[in-house]
């Protein structure tokens, strides 16, 4: 049964597994350094649709689709999120499937959220096997949050760039590492940071909060894992979070990687300080992170999914950005939990 | 750790605009515009516009390509490289018109492009009469 440790991380003992993933990316991250490992590229991304919004829509759909078969299963619930308002991209994309849908927000931290919302359903008995989906297009997002697309000037470097695409993972009862063996819910973190062109920024001090609370919580120590792994904090979110978590005497120097500077390159596709979205660490674990522990290569992870949370409306009135971020332990073996 | 103090560390942080490079690219572009509208002006006045007349024939030229090129999808890759070359002058307030005219077409013609047309350009559009005439006002009672 699923159990509360420390003050904020529910530990699995009950295999809770991942059966499959699914990833669709936009031409940009196609063209990317992990672009031959997602599963699907798209030539356009305005995905065959007459707006970016149903764009983003039919990605969802499709990625489901592959979800589906890659993992022989149509599951019982969908839980999925992205960055339209009122998550109209998910809601869109899931309403011909007729699977019974949670719509979720969290920034860019949705994905984390809905892998621990669906493991815990998965480790109640609530159900046997659960789509965790979250999406973003960097055409809506500009739309939503910056200016028209057509405006000419210029991106501070601090930027990121929003990932086009989606990410999809089949968690199941299903006895077949990967398992999820643990997550800590992060706390909102408000570091009177108010520049929404330096999201990175604002994350960090919740990704240092939450993996400090992770670590602290389940006993372990930072090396523990061969990988701790960011969601969209980009290289100024990344320097930051190493500074902030040095300070409390954790170092993840060495095993610490961000999917915001994974996903592209920076030196030839000009996106300064990285990508960022609710697909950027969605995309990143089903294209390449489940792989490597599927292969073996990785046998442990922690995956840090991490959300600016803020609204056109509230940085209009000068409120500050909060920060928020999900720890999920994946690992290749159940863990025998106790503490 | 408090607000002031992580903010400090986010400066260090966070890189600059490479400035030296970006005021070299602006002053290229930005003077480039001004010499084709410099040539407009030639051309209008050689075949015998007043200069009044060769002037409105400029503005209205250099506004109407950029305002193609940004339906083109050009005016954005120019302004990524020159940055405030390309947006101070009069063919980045086309350009800051026409790219929300483009970007909402697709919420309907009224509340869509009408009403969000000068989202960018709203303000310059206020402000600037709202000075014009304050400093009309200034000459009109001190300036004579």
């Amino acid at each position: 049964m699923a159990k509360l440790t420390g003050a904020e991380t529910v530990v699995f003992s009950k295999p809770v597994s991942i059966t499959a993933t699914a990833s669709t990316v936009g031409t940009k991250e196609g063209d990317g350094p992990l672009g031959k490992l997602f599963d699907r590229v798209l030539t356009d991304n305005m995905a065959g649709e007459e707006t970016w919004e149903a764009a983003e829509s039919a990605i969802v759909k499709d990625d489901l689709s592959i979800l589906f078969e890659k993992s022989g299963v149509r599951p019982d619930f969908i839980i999925g999120g992205d960055l339209q308002n009122q998550c109209c991209g998910t809601n869109y994309g899931v309403k011909d499937i007729k699977i019974p849908t949670f719509g979720i927000f969290d920034a860019c931290a949705s994905f984390g959220e809905a892998l621990a919302l669906a493991a815990i359903m998965i480790d109640s008995g609530a159900a046997e096997n659960v789509a965790a989906e979250v999406s973003s297009h960097f055409c809506s997002a500009e739309r939503q949050f910056r200016f028209p697309l057509e405006l000419g000037n210029q991106r501070p470097q601090t930027s990121t760039y929003t990932v086009t695409g989606a990410g999809a993972a089949m968690v199941s009862s299903a006895d077949r590492p990967p398992y999820i063996t643990a997550f800590t819910a992060g706390k909102i973190t408000d570091y009177g940071v108010n520049d929404a062109n330096n999201m990175g920024a604002a994350m960090a001090p919740a990704a240092a909060e939450c993996i400090s609370s992770h670590l602290r919580d389940t006993v372990r120590d930072a090396a523990y894992y061969d990988l701790i792994v960011t969601g969209d904090l980009g290289y100024v979110g990344k320097e930051l979070l190493l500074q902030l978590l040095k300070k409390e005497g954790i170092d993840i120097a060495d095993n610490h990687i961000d999917c915001g500077i994974e996903i592209f390159d920076k030196a030839s596709q000009d996106t300064h300080s990285g990508g960022s979205g609710c697909a950027c660490s969605a995309a990143v674990f089903a294209a390449m992170l489940y792989k490597r522990l599927r292969n073996g290569e990785l046998k442990r992870i922690l995956f840090v999914p991490t959300g600016a949370l803020m609204s056109p409306t509230s940085i209009q009135e000068g409120k500050n950005i909060l920060g928020t971020a999900y720890a999920v332990a994946v690992e290749n073996e159940v863990i025998k939990w106790n503490i | 750790m408090n607000s002031e103090s992580y903010d400090e560390m986010v400066k260090k942080a966070s890189p600059d605009s490479p400035l030296l490079k970006d005021c070299i690219r602006a002053f290229a572009v930005g003077g480039l515009i001004c010499v084709i509208g410099q040539m407009l002006t030639n051309f209008a006045l050689n075949y015998g516009l007043d200069e009044k007349s060769a002037a409105t024939f400029t503005s209205v030229t250099l506004i109407v390509a950029a305002s193609l090129l940004t339906g083109m999808g050009l005016y954005s890759k120019i302004g990524k490289f020159a940055g405030a070359g390309s947006v101070v002058p009069i063919t980045g307030f086309s350009n800051s018109v026409t790219s929300p005219a483009v970007e909402f077409k697709k919420e309907g013609y009224i509340l869509g492009l009408g009403s969000k047309i000068f989202i960018i350009a709203g303000p310059v559009i206020l402000y600037g009469v709202l000075t014009s005439v304050i400093v009309g006002m200034v000459y009109y009672f001190a300036g004579r």
